[in-house]
């Protein structure tokens, strides 16, 4: 019940504040009686900010004001009082954690978006030529609308271990064991634990490549298919040679698009392993240092700049692109 | 077409389907997994794997029977008489009151004791036990059995997750954070877009650029200055750092970029002519914000709309910085997360948790899902 009203009450003040102040500004600068030019004016100047005022102010206190507040912290002490210049930068790159981190970053990069790519353009590709394709995208598709930290406990379930001796619960386990295999604690499993949990992203993330590369693919005029395959070229020579080039823009918008989200990736491992047993990972390595010991928003802040730093080209390089394709249409 | 080329489509084909459901069963098995835990009984679950969930299982058991109050006589002789089992189908093969011969007397059969009293187990549990003195034992005797366990489904994961474990508030909790943080952003966001694409004011275009631009800042960025500035808020005017506003508020702000950015392209495709014509007609931007462009506007709201509250839901950072880890403010996913920690062994409890927190997601992606793939094609910048 007082979920409700809360609910309610946050809505309203919302639309209070939209319908009140553009109520007050027609009374205040009514131009009902006769016609008052410079009332009007006033008005046409004052509307536009109206309108704007409410995100431009969240827009400021959320995203521009933090920006700076966090370059200016990065080098600050761990309270944000003493200036150390770039004591934190110099800890960060000293750091075997930090080191271990940027490393791990480094692999989920390379496997997380390449996988996703392959396995989204496959399913893509089988999925135009059987009659349940729709069935089976969306179904594949499906993990997209899971939580990261959801999906975490699903594939948790599937890489359980329990000792030799006793019946193993986890899909995993259980399947090795169908070839003689001894089972494994898959988590805790030195450098390997890390795709364990890059499996997780992939299996969310190759949903995603997989729509966008088939409205792509839909895209690809049959013509130049049936010409191809008119001059004797087989499915595979199809693939490679005439639909990849086609898509190939799009490919690398998802690519870049997944690439981000791996830079971010920070649920999957604080659910599964808090970044223990060499699984640290950038974000998660921040969120540690916000809390730990009291919070060092020295430290926080320069492993929240190197996230940025590595963002910000990627994320540039897809607007542009996606403005591109925008006007192109 | 001749006979070879046919044999060589149909196998390309047969292989086409086989991996397609290879690769389709990889995808839904482990979500299937949850789905089938989370409605088997709890020590089925802790024993045997789900994909053994429909087949019978045997179990070595043991209960105790009735205490010497229980008595009574019966042509001379005393009786102690009842049920082993409680109902639930399972069906008692063999008994004995020692564990290491279990197999010593089989269901239906009279078993004589050292105390020459004579103990009959029935399959369905029943027993009665006569012996020619009195009993005189102080607690039940207990009999070991060897039951076959038909499989057994069951809501009772759910009804204590949802009531002892905390799961249903932190239900509400979601909702409480989700919907004024889908709400909010699209009314803030549609109001700025339409004063970016339809309004003249100076700096229009530098201000939209710059909006546009915000969309590089990653969350983690935001996070430790936000931190700070909720605690001094807290502090010096003695409110609760942690608040659903505050996580509202939160939420709208890193939606905002992205939000404005697709609605006013959206909107500035609108024909022209609709809005000069209505601002002849004398109508307020007000009036033709509200009857004319956010109506034609549906689409692209819907898109925003269930993007929003997709990324709201399944949040878990900005919950964990910006919401407290009491029972009246963690959210699903925090919750969860907890969960995992604390109860990381308790599979009937993660299982039901897990699908409690997914069910709302999947049902608005699987009713939606159309115009979520229409956001996801034109929102695809969105990290």
């Amino acid at each position: 019940m007082d979920a409700l009203i809360a609910v309610v009450s946050g809505i309203g003040v919302c639309v209070l504040y939209f319908a009140g102040s553009n109520y007050l500004l027609e009374r205040i600068f009514s131009n009902a009686k006769g016609f008052s030019s410079s009332k009007d004016q006033w008005r046409r100047a004052i509307q536009p900010w109206l309108f704007l005022a409410p995100a431009l102010f969240l827009l400021s206190v959320y995203l521009v004001y933090p920006v700076f507040e966090t370059i200016r912290l990065s080098f600050f002490n761990f309270g944000g009082f003493g200036f150390v210049g770039l004591k934190n930068y110099i800890w960060a790159f000293g750091n075997p954690e930090f080191m271990l981190a940027i490393y791990n970053n480094l692999l989920w990069l390379v496997f997380v978006p390449a996988l996703s790519v392959v396995f989204g353009l496959l399913v893509a590709v089988l999925a135009d030529k059987v009659s349940w394709g729709t069935i089976a995208k969306s179904l594949i598709f499906m993990p997209m609308a899971i939580s990261f930290v959801g999906a975490s406990v699903i594939w948790k379930f599937v890489y359980d271990y329990r000792g030799p001796e006793i019946e193993q619960i986890g899909s995993l386990n259980a399947f090795v064991m169908l070839f003689g295999a001894e089972p494994q604690a898959w988590i805790t499993l030195p450098f390997w634990n890390n795709f364990f949990l890059m499996i997780i992203l992939t299996w969310i993330q190759t949903g995603f490549a997989m729509v966008i590369f088939s409205a792509a693919l839909r895209g690809i005029p049959e013509e130049s298919l049936e010409a191809a395959r008119i001059d004797g070229a087989n499915e595979i020579q199809i693939f490679f040679k005439i639909m990849i080039p086609q898509i190939v823009v799009t490919i690398m918008v998802v690519w870049t698009t997944i690439t981000i989200i791996v830079l971010k990736i920070f649920d999957i491992v604080l659910a599964m392993t808090n970044g223990q047993w060499n699984t640290e990972v950038l974000a998660n390595l921040m969120f540690d240092w916000m809390f730990r010991g009291g919070g060092d928003s020295g430290r926080g802040s320069v492993i929240a700049l190197m996230i940025m730093i590595a963002v910000i080209p990627i994320m540039v390089w897809n607007i542009s692109n996606f403005r591109k394709e925008e006007e192109e249409r | 077409m001749n006979p070879l080329s046919l044999k060589k489509i149909s196998f390309a084909k047969i292989l086409n389907s086989t991996g397609l459901l290879v690769l389709v069963l990889l995808w839904i098995l482990p979500t299937v997994g949850l789905l089938v835990s989370s409605f088997r009984d709890k020590d089925q679950l802790a024993l045997t794997g789900w994909w053994t969930a429909l087949s019978t299982a045997e179990r070595n058991e043991f209960r105790r029977t009735g205490i010497p109050e229980d008595q009574y006589e019966r042509d001379g002789k005393y009786v102690i008489s009842g049920k082993l089992l409680e109902p639930g189908g399972k069906i008692i093969q063999t008994f004995s009151t020692n564990f290491r011969k279990l197999t010593a007397n089989t269901a239906g059969e009279t078993a004589t004791f050292k105390d020459g009293s004579l103990f009959t187990l029935q399959e369905n549990g029943d027993y009665e036990w006569i012996s020619a003195v009195p009993f005189k034992h102080k607690r039940g005797k207990r009999i070991f059995y060897v039951a076959k366990v038909p499989p057994t489904f069951s809501l009772d994961n759910y009804r204590e997750v949802l009531a002892s474990e905390g799961v249903g508030q932190s239900f509400i909790n979601t909702l409480k954070v989700t919907i004024p943080a889908t709400v909010i952003p699209i009314m803030i966001a549609s109001f700025a877009a339409y004063a970016f694409a339809w309004m003249k004011f100076p700096g229009r275009q530098l201000l939209f650029v710059f909006v546009v631009g915000l969309l590089v800042v990653p969350l983690q960025m935001s996070l430790i200055p936000l931190l700070s500035m909720y605690n001094d808020i807290g502090n010096y005017f003695g409110v609760a750092a942690k608040s659903y506003p505050g996580i509202w508020m939160a939420h709208t702000g890193f939606g905002l970029p992205l939000a404005i950015y697709l609605l006013r392209n959206y909107m500035g495709s609108l024909p022209p002519e609709i809005i000069e014509s209505a601002r002849i007609d004398g109508a307020t931007h007000f009036q033709i914000f509200t009857r004319l462009v956010l109506p034609l506007s549906v689409p692209a709201l819907a898109s925003f709309c269930i993007f929003q509250f997709l990324w709201v839901w399944n949040d878990l950072l900005v919950a964990l910085v910006f919401l407290g880890k009491k029972d009246e403010q963690i959210v699903l996913t925090s919750k969860l997360r907890e969960l995992l920690g604390s109860r990381g062994d308790n599979w009937e409890i993660l299982t039901s948790s897990a699908f409690i927190s997914i069910v709302v997601p999947l049902l608005v992606f699987f009713a939606l899902q159309r115009y979520f793939v229409r956001g996801l094609v034109t929102g695809s910048v969105k990290s």
